[in-house]
C-alpha cells in the first residue's frame, strides 16, 4: 500500500469510504468543508450516496434513516453545525443506531472563529443532547490516526449499535500529512436489528418514545450496562516517554502533538518530562492516570480551551497528585516553546514548594 | 354472505388506538394499511412515524417503522429511500410537524424531488399537546394560543404548504382531500393510491394532504366536524389535484 | 307470484371497541344503526344494529369508522 499525502479531512472521507460508509449526509462549514467535498466527488464511484443537506439537523437525521437499514453512514460537521445535531445524536443513542459522526472544532461559543480549537470536550464526552446516554469520542493526533480510528469508528458504533464521534479540529483538518490507508472492507454481516422491510416475516420498529417509566428505565439501564462494557472494552491512550517521568503532561489531539515537542525541549533541560495521549476521550483513560498517581506527583492538562478535560483528569486523580492546567481558548494554538515554559516554571515552583514543607 | 371489508392485513388485529372518538387518524390509517395491501407493496415498506398524535402509529401499522424527531420525518425518510431505493418509503405527519418546526426538511426533499410518499394530515390544531395555534389555523379559529381567534396582525395566516410544494419539478403528484364523508374517504383513498403508484413508477415526491377532523381541540361532536371541514376549513385550503405528473397528466 | 328476493345484509359491531363518535350512525341511509342505551368498558355509549331498520350492505358506516369496529356481510 503507497503513502498518500493528503489532509485530515479528506482522510476522514477517505477512510470512512473504505470502511464501508456507503451514505454521507452534510452541510458545509469551515473548517471541515473538504470532508464533504472529498465525499461528493467520491463516494459515488464506490455506489455510495452523498447529500448535502439544507441543515445539520436535516443531516443528522438522514443519518439516523440511513443507519436505521442498517447501512454504514457517516456526517461531520464543525462546532456551532454539531450544536445542532445534538437532538439527532440522543435518538442515534435512544435508538441504538451506529453511525460515525465527525466534529473538526473551532473557537466559540457562537459563531466564534474558524481557527481551531479544543472547546467542544464537555459537549462531546458529556453528551451535548438530552437524556441519560454516553457516546464513544475518537480523537486522533495525526492524519495517520484518523485514518485508522475511522476505519476502527465504524466497527465500534456497529459493535455496540451506537453513535461514535471523532473529535479533531481546524488545524488536523487542514495538516497534509503522509497517510497509508487500510485495505477496503470486504462484505459486512447483515444487521440483524435493522429495518430492512417486513417480507414474509413479522414487523419490527424503532422507536425512542417509551412512556412507561418502568419500560423507560430498563432501556436506561440496558444502555448503562452497554455504557459499561465500552468502558472496559475500547480505553485507548498513547504513553510517551512515561517510563522515568517526574511529571506527566496530559493532551490530546493536536495539543498533544505541540505537547510532545515541549517535553523533548524540557528533557533536554533536565526535566523528566512525559505524555499521557488519551485517544478515547469518552471513554476516558482512568485506570492508567490513577496507576501513575500513585507514583508521579505532578500533572500537566494541556488544552485549547479555559479545561474541559481537566475536570476527567481531576476526577481521575482524586487529589492524588497535584494538578495543574495550561490552556489556551478561542482558536488561539499554543507553541511549544510556551508550554515547555510553563512546564520549566512548574517543576521549578513544585520543588520550592516540597524544599519548603 | 360474506364479509365486505376484510381486517386490512397491515394493520394489526383488533387494536383499539389511543385516538380520540372521530379523530381523522384512523380512518387514514385504514386507508393506508388498504392500499399497501392492495397495492402489494406492505412487505416492502418502511415507514416514518412523526412527534405528534400519530407519534404510536407503529403500534398499529403491519410494517417496519420508524420514529422521527419532531419535524424530521422527510429528512428520515430521505435516509431510508437513499440507502433503499428498492424499498417503498412513507413519511406521516401532522401539520405542526411538517408546516412548523419541519418546514425546511419538507421543502428541501420535495424540491430535491426524493422518491417517497408524504402523506400529511392537516387538522389546523396541534392535537397531541393539546389544540395550540398551528401554521394551518384558520384567521379567528380559537385555540388555546389563540384564544381571542388567530388574528393575522398578531398571528399571521394560515400556511399552504402543500401548494407550495406543488409548484416544485421535483413533486410529481399532490392532492388535497378530506375525511368529511363517505364519498370524500373513497376519493381520499384514490387519492393516496395515486401518490403510492407515483412512487412505485420513480416519477418524484408524492404528497397527499388530508383535512382530518380533530373534535376534541375543536370542542365540536364528530358528526359537527366533519361539517365544519365541509363548510369552513375547505373554504381556507380546497380540495383536488395540486399537481400531476403522471404520464398523460403533465 | 315469486316475491322480488330482498337483499340479504347485516352489520356487526364490536361494541367493546367502539369510542361512540357515531358517524357510522350519521352516514347509514337506511338507518341500521342506532346509539345503545348501554355503556361499554371504555365508558361510551356504543352503536348497535337497529333492529327496526334492515341494512342494505352500502359499508357506508366501515367507511367511516376510525376504528375499525364495523363488519358488514352481504352477498
Amino acid at each position: 500500500m503507497n503513502k498518500i499525502f493528503m489532509s485530515g479531512n479528506h482522510a476522514f472521507a477517505e477512510s470512512a469510504i473504505r470502511a464501508g460508509c456507503r451514505c454521507y449526509f452534510g452541510y458545509p462549514i469551515t473548517p471541515q468543508n473538504e470532508l464533504g467535498e472529498y465525499m461528493a466527488a467520491n463516494i459515488r464511484k464506490a455506489g455510495g450516496v452523498f447529500i448535502q443537506s439544507e441543515s445539520e439537523i436535516a443531516a443528522i437525521n438522514m443519518t439516523i434513516g440511513s443507519a436505521a437499514t442498517g447501512t454504514r453512514v457517516m456526517t461531520s460537521s464543525s462546532s456551532p453545525g454539531i450544536s445542532l445535531k445534538q437532538e439527532g445524536l440522543s435518538f442515534l443513542a435512544g435508538f441504538e443506531l451506529p453511525a460515525v459522526i465527525v466534529n473538526v472544532m473551532r473557537g466559540g461559543p457562537g459563531l466564534g472563529n474558524i481557527a481551531p480549537a479544543q472547546g467542544d470536550y464537555f459537549q462531546a464526552t458529556r453528551g451535548g443532547g438530552h437524556g441519560d446516554y454516553r457516546m464513544p469520542v475518537f480523537a486522533p493526533g495525526t492524519v495517520q490516526e484518523i485514518a485508522d480510528i475511522t476505519f476502527l469508528a465504524f466497527d465500534v458504533a456497529d459493535k455496540y449499535r451506537t453513535p461514535v464521534m471523532i473529535l479533531g479540529d481546524g488545524m488536523m483538518g487542514q495538516t497534509k500529512e503522509p497517510v497509508v490507508f487500510p485495505e477496503p472492507i470486504g462484505e459486512l454481516p447483515v444487521k440483524e436489528w435493522a429495518l430492512r422491510s417486513m417480507g414474509d416475516g413479522p414487523s419490527k420498529y424503532l422507536a425512542s418514545l417509551i412512556l412507561d417509566p418502568a419500560a423507560m428505565e430498563r432501556h436506561n439501564w440496558k444502555l448503562y450496562r452497554k455504557y459499561k462494557e465500552i468502558e472496559r472494552n475500547e480505553v485507548r491512550y498513547e504513553s510517551y516517554m512515561i517510563d522515568d517521568a517526574d511529571v506527566v503532561v496530559i493532551a490530546y489531539g493536536t495539543t498533544a502533538r505541540i505537547a510532545k515537542s515541549a517535553i523533548k525541549r524540557v528533557r533536554d533541560d533536565g526535566i523528566r518530562a512525559g505524555l499521557i495521549r488519551p485517544i478515547t476521550l469518552w471513554p476516558f483513560p482512568k485506570q492508567i492516570l490513577q496507576e501513575l498517581a500513585r507514583k508521579i506527583k505532578q500533572f500537566i492538562v494541556f488544552e485549547m480551551s479555559t479545561g474541559q478535560m481537566l475536570e476527567d483528569v481531576q476526577l481521575s486523580i482524586l487529589g492524588k497528585a497535584d494538578i495543574s492546567f495550561y490552556g489556551r481558548p478561542g482558536g488561539v494554538v499554543p507553541t511549544p516553546l510556551e508550554l515547555a515554559r510553563y512546564i520549566y516554571r512548574e517543576c521549578q515552583n513544585k520543588k520550592e514548594l516540597d524544599y519548603e514543607t | 354472505m360474506k364479509l365486505k371489508n376484510e381486517w386490512p392485513k397491515h394493520y394489526k388485529r383488533e387494536v383499539i388506538t389511543h385516538y380520540c372518538p372521530g379523530c381523522g387518524h384512523g380512518v387514514v390509517h385504514r386507508i393506508v394499511a388498504e392500499l399497501l395491501e392492495e397495492m402489494d407493496l406492505g412487505k416492502k415498506t418502511i415507514g416514518v412515524n412523526p412527534a405528534g398524535c400519530a407519534v404510536l402509529a407503529y403500534k398499529y401499522f403491519d410494517f417496519d417503522m420508524i420514529e422521527a424527531a419532531h419535524g424530521r420525518g422527510t429528512a428520515l425518510a430521505t435516509g431510508i429511500k437513499r440507502s433503499r431505493p428498492d424499498l417503498f418509503v412513507l413519511s406521516y405527519q401532522g401539520d405542526g410537524d411538517l408546516a412548523a418546526i419541519g418546514t425546511a426538511e419538507t421543502i428541501h426533499s420535495a424540491s430535491r424531488g426524493e422518491l417517497f410518499t408524504v402523506i400529511f394530515i392537516n387538522n389546523a390544531v396541534y392535537g397531541m399537546t393539546g389544540g395550540q395555534m398551528a401554521p394551518t389555523t384558520l384567521k379567528g379559529q380559537k385555540t388555546t394560543t389563540s384564544p381571542d381567534g388567530r388574528n393575522p396582525k398578531y398571528e399571521g395566516y394560515p400556511l399552504h404548504i402543500t401548494d407550495i410544494v406543488a409548484t416544485f419539478p421535483g413533486v410529481a403528484y399532490a392532492e388535497r382531500v378530506a375525511i368529511k364523508s363517505p364519498a370524500s374517504i373513497i376519493k381520499a383513498k384514490k387519492a393516496i393510491k395515486n401518490a403510492f403508484q407515483t412512487q412505485v413508477d420513480g416519477l418524484g415526491y408524492s404528497i397527499i394532504e388530508v383535512l382530518s377532523a380533530c373534535p376534541t381541540n375543536w370542542k365540536m361532536s364528530p358528526v359537527d366536524s366533519m361539517k365544519w371541514i365541509n363548510d369552513v376549513l375547505e373554504k381556507e385550503f380546497p380540495l383536488g389535484v395540486l399537481t400531476d405528473k403522471r404520464k398523460g397528466n403533465s | 307470484m315469486d316475491k322480488i328476493k330482498k337483499k340479504e345484509c347485516k352489520v356487526i359491531v364490536k361494541s367493546e371497541n367502539c369510542k361512540g363518535c357515531y358517524l357510522c350512525v350519521e352516514f347509514c341511509k337506511p338507518g341500521a344503526l342506532k346509539v345503545s342505551k348501554n355503556l361499554n368498558k371504555m365508558g361510551y355509549y356504543y352503536v348497535e344494529p337497529n333492529e327496526e331498520k334492515s341494512c342494505n350492505g352500502c359499508t357506508a358506516c366501515a367507511i367511516v369508522c376510525p376504528d375499525l369496529v364495523i363488519e358488514v356481510y352481504g352477498e
